[in-house]
């Protein structure tokens, strides 16, 4: 493991982002097909809507993916994220226009832990509030 | 229909092995729009220090979405999947997940709650190599919206 974050140099309240992560109609139809995962209310409107939802919306996985991107985009090394959970209380609703959906990602290290660890805080919302609470990384850096 | 609450503490029958190619962990990192080259570049992953191209960290849902298949879908649980959203997902990982892995994991079910209308289902499962090494423990709670909730 190979963080390119040094402990010593970050101190707890540090912010990382925040950064912003367009979602198209596009991105669930590939992440459908990568993820197996074909819950008709990430595609189909008609049935989204059946079910009480506003319009197709995200997978939540998608988005807890992009908390990673900026996690491990800022440590460096993929593999330094020991931990990583995240609640998802609002779907992320993706019309169907050429703007899609914009998620804003940011976080910051919220416990300097033994072993050179960091917990790190994230939070995601859209233009219609926050889509995850509880979210936290375990880091480690070098 | 609320679902089965017998289903609490059960075991489920170890899914079939998940065996991980640099190819589904670079269509799950294109997918996800990360171009992290540790995903593609066995030379990049070697760098950090793996023997081969690793996969991001949410990937082991990969092999949670093989595993629980047949609970999800099993007409004894009365999960009715059209209106089930993810409420939450944990990761605990050992170490990354890599190209060249083959994946075991045993799911079970935590928990089964009703709450303001909504079912709610936790599982999680270990996952460890066919050799028996730990990678990674992943815990998923399921919602199924309640009708009664709608806005």
């Amino acid at each position: 493991m190979t963080a390119s974050i040094r402990y010593d140099d970050v101190e707890a309240g540090a912010e990382i982002g925040p950064r912003e992560f367009p979602i198209s109609r596009l991105d669930l139809v590939k992440y459908c097909g990568a993820s197996g995962d074909f819950n008709v209310i990430h595609w189909n409107e008609r049935i989204a809507r059946s079910v009480g939802l506003p319009d197709v919306i995200a997978h939540g996985m998608f988005t807890m993916a992009q908390g990673a991107r900026l996690i491990t985009d800022w440590c460096g090394d993929p593999g330094a994220v020991l931990e990583y959970r995240v609640r998802f209380s609002r779907p992320v609703v993706v019309p169907d226009d050429d703007a899609g959906a914009i998620l804003t990602i940011k976080a910051r290290i919220e416990t300097k832990l033994d072993d050179a660890r960091v917990s790190v805080f994230l939070e995601a919302s859209t233009p219609d509030g926050s889509v995850l609470t509880g979210a936290r990384a375990v880091v480690q850096l070098a | 229909m609320p679902i089965n609450p017998e289903f609490v503490g059960r075991s489920l029958p170890p899914g079939t092995p998940y065996e991980v190619s640099r190819e589904k962990i670079r269509d799950f990192a294109d997918a996800i729009g990360d171009a992290n080259p540790a995903y593609s570049s066995p030379a990049a992953a070697q760098a950090l220090g793996y023997d081969d191209v690793i996969a991001p960290p949410t990937f082991a849902i990969l092999v949670a979405m093989q595993l629980h298949h047949d609970l999800v879908r099993d007409p004894a649980l009365g999960l009715d999947y059209s209106r089930v959203v993810h409420g939450e997902q944990q990761f605990v990982h050992h170490r990354p997940i890599r190209a060249g892995d083959v994946l075991v994991g045993t799911p079970r079910v935590d928990d089964i709650k009703t709450r303001a209308g909504n079912d709610m289902l936790t599982w999680s499962a270990d996952i460890a190599t066919a050799q028996g090494e730990p990678v990674c423990k992943l815990t998923s709670t399921l919602v199924a919206r309640g009708v009664a909730v709608e806005a």
